[in-house]
């Protein structure tokens, strides 16, 4: 069968055997737990605990602040010691709760759920609202949301996103190898909400274990079927995964919902199945630490709020002095200032690396070669957004389609003369964004 | 804090090519043609090949002192150097080819901005300056009598054709002509542009809009019918191999978009049609480019991609 794809892209150096054989190892929670209260899009959520306050874990301590917005649960027992602004990941101060851990693991009761085939769709909702769950691949979009389009009937398709074309990451891969069937129950979960839909489960066949495995897990599964697709950066690119697996496309002014797709991310669609089937809210998640600046590259299960300084020593630390840490993938993923920050839901990974290969880089002059318009996955002209927006022409940079852009990075990857072409485009759509807003 | 890090927008990763690795490309896809020139027309190429180098990175290298910034090292000044050499006939004196080398730099590239500003290919606008200003000695196809080629005198398979005489297209194929120093042997341009399309610095969609463009015209328009004989001539003849895969396809001066490219060889291969048989001179490839090139911006502007996900839909602004 002809692999499936889309049109662009690249092919880089993947790094992920560094940590892809490694099962992934729990942590367990530090002294100090940070809690953001904006670790979604959407309105902030708001706390709901005092300081001083006793919580448990997996207490509610903030609810959601609407109906794009989440909840957020204590991942560790202690008291309250603050609420108050600390620095994220984006290097913005974020309104945060600040818990001191007991050590004592005192635990909520959750109510489990022993046939989750019973529940309504309402019922499947309401818990995977309350739980607090979020796009937990990077962009941190509420799923209950997600998961209540306008016309539910006429959703196709529910692709479990298991793409993990960010180089380096395997979080997505050891989750697929080593809880599968949370996976798939999750999935069958979430096609209780849409009668008419198929499951896909779609993986890059450079993960041909876990094609294997899920194949032979989803046998009997009628409304589920595994999809091997080719390995390429973005494949999991929401507009690119669903362009593959269903042929339909996705510009920037539609949702997946309206050509029939729903897309959700593997840690997610866990955590679906936890909040349902177990009663767990989102409480932890995989983060992939790895990098050659990192000393014991693999995968680790973290409590939400646990210190990015605390996985790193957990990793043995750095093997050598790091130029540039990153929080997410080397494709998309945000370079921090300092390991000074919380692990929240949308924290992929973090990456060391002991050489900068951007900085090393002087940019050149455009050369025209054209190199970018092909790798583009949203078919732009990036080098001539780039000069538009590098000139302020907004005109010119709206008429050329810049909104099309996903900020993907493949441009900026493949340039001969080292522009930073995404850069420049990133920074006028936000600005494009905002105007809109207004 | 007590470490510092590098901070920067994503992507934190890039690949391995470079400006000036793609510019060494075209030099060593270059070499073919060089070397059949230098061995058939004698140490005298050779010459002249350095003097044009010498000239057009000597340019670049004072002007960059004036501007306190050295480019030589994108090496794109001898891509220039070196296709200005081998569209230059062996004879032409060493000062002018020093000329054209200067005014390929300094007039058509540097004073609009350098790199990638230019809007006409370098070496060809030089070629057409030379050929305007001292046609004589341009166009004095002698063999020096040094190299293969001894004494063999007169004139260039096209000009042979244009005045209804009959060509070898095997020597044609081989290069055992007369003409411009890197325009006569196909086979070793076509090594050249087999390195350039097996590397990914260049496709097959310009030459070959071109050249099959070019033979369509030829075959209607020629005046000789169904001659494959005559056809065969007409493509290893001149500076078209030369032209289609090397100035042609020259980054900076054709479209950027994927149809505007093949608009653009279909352009250049009519053009050429045009001169070469309803023009008073044989060739035609050096004018049709250039002027193919002043299109550029039009072309792109009417080819430009249509959006992922907005095939056959209107675009809100």
């Amino acid at each position: 069968m002809a692999k499936l794809t889309f049109k662009g892209g690249i092919h880089p150096y993947d790094g992920k055997e560094l940590s892809k054989d490694k099962p992934i190892v729990e942590l367990s929670a530090e002294e100090v737990m940070v809690y953001p209260l904006s670790q979604h899009i959407g309105a902030p959520a708001k706390a709901v605990v005092g300081k001083g306050e006793n919580v448990r874990r997996g207490q509610l301590i903030a609810e959601a602040g609407g109906f794009v917005s989440a909840p957020i649960y204590s991942s560790v027992s202690g008291v309250v010691k603050a609420i108050e602004p600390r620095r994220v990941a984006s290097g913005d101060m974020v309104m945060s709760i600040v818990i001191e851990n007991d050590g004592l693991g005192v635990e909520e009761e959750y109510e489990a759920t022993e046939y989750p085939e019973e529940l309504s769709g309402e019922e499947i909702l309401a818990k995977i609202q309350r739980a607090g769950i979020v796009g937990m691949g990077g962009a941190g979009f509420p799923t209950h949301v997600k998961l209540s389009p306008k016309e539910p009937e006429k959703i196709e398709y529910v692709i479990a996103n298991c793409a993990e074309c960010e180089p380096y990451l395997t979080s997505d891969y050891r989750r697929m190898l080593e809880e599968p069937e949370k996976l798939v129950g999750g999935l069958k979960i979430i096609l209780q909400l849409f009668d008419k839909a198929q499951g896909i489960i779609a993986i890059e066949d450079n993960k041909p274990d876990c094609v294997k495995l899920l194949r032979d897990l989803t046998r009997g599964e009628t409304r589920i079927s595994v999809r091997t697709l080719q390995t390429k950066y973005p494949q999991g690119g929401e507009r690119a995964l669903i362009y593959a697996t269903t042929g339909r496309k996705v510009n920037s002014s539609m949702l997946p919902a309206d050509v029939g797709a729903i897309v959700n991310n593997v840690d997610t669609i866990v955590a679906v199945y936890r909040a349902v089937k177990e009663g767990i809210p989102l409480m932890e998640r995989i983060v992939t630490v790895t990098g050659d600046a990192i000393k014991n590259p693999r995968n680790y299960k973290v409590p939400i709020g646990m210190s990015y300084t605390a996985i790193l020593e957990a990793a043995g630390g750095f093997a050598t002095q790091p130029e540039k840490i990153i929080c997410g993938g080397p494709m998309m993923g945000m370079a921090l200032f300092g390991t000074d920050i919380p692990v929240t839901k949308t924290s992929t990974a973090l990456l060391a690396f002991s050489k900068d290969a951007v900085s090393a880089m002087e940019p050149g002059p455009c050369i025209n070669c054209g190199r970018c318009l092909e790798v583009c996955p949203g078919r732009v002209m990036p080098s001539r957004l780039a000069d538009a927006a590098e000139h302020f022409d907004e005109e010119t940079f709206l008429e050329l389609n810049g909104m099309e852009c996903c900020e993907c990075g493949c441009c900026s990857y493949v340039c001969p003369a080292k522009r930073p072409l995404t850069q420049e485009i990133k920074s006028m759509r936000k600005l494009q964004l905002a105007k809109r807003k207004r | 804090m007590s470490k510092q890090f590098h901070v920067s927008s994503n992507p934190h990763v890039r690949s391995a090519s470079s400006t000036a690795g793609i510019m060494l490309l075209v030099i060593l896809a270059l070499l073919p043609a060089a070397g059949v020139g230098v061995y058939q027309f004698g140490y005298r190429a050779a010459l002249v090949i350095v003097v044009t180098l010498c000239s057009t990175v000597g340019t670049e290298f004072i002007y960059g002192l004036f501007r306190k910034k050295t480019t030589i090292t994108d090496l794109s000044a001898a891509v220039t150097g070196l296709l200005l050499a081998l569209n230059l006939p062996v004879t032409i004196p060493l000062w002018m080819a020093a000329l054209g080398g200067v005014f390929a730099i300094l007039v058509v590239k540097l004073l609009f901005g350098g790199l990638g500003q230019n809007f006409m290919n370098p070496a060809l606008a030089a070629r057409c300056f030379l050929l305007i200003s001292f046609p004589a000695q341009m166009t004095n196809f002698i063999s020096t009598g040094e190299g293969a080629l001894d004494a063999y005198t007169g004139a260039t398979p096209l000009a042979l054709i244009k005045s209804g005489q009959d060509v070898n297209i095997r020597d044609m194929i081989l290069g055992n002509i007369t003409g411009t120093i890197g325009e006569t042997s196909v086979i070793a341009i076509v090594i050249g542009a087999c390195i350039l399309i097996l590397a990914g610095v260049i496709d097959l969609r310009i030459p070959g809009s071109y050249l099959v463009s070019f033979s369509c015209f030829v075959l209607i328009f020629g005046g000789h019918g169904w001659d494959p004989a005559f056809l065969s001539a007409q493509l290893a003849g001149g500076g078209l191999m030369l032209g289609a895969f090397f100035m042609a396809t020259d980054y900076v001066t054709r479209p950027i978009t994927v149809k505007g490219q093949y608009v653009f060889g279909i352009f250049l291969g009519i053009m050429t049609g045009i001169f070469r048989i309803f023009g008073p001179g044989a060739e035609g490839v050096s004018y049709a480019i250039i002027l193919g090139n002043l299109l550029v911006p039009l072309i792109e502007k009417v080819t430009r991609p249509t959006a992922f996900g907005w095939e056959g839909k209107k675009h809100a602004k």
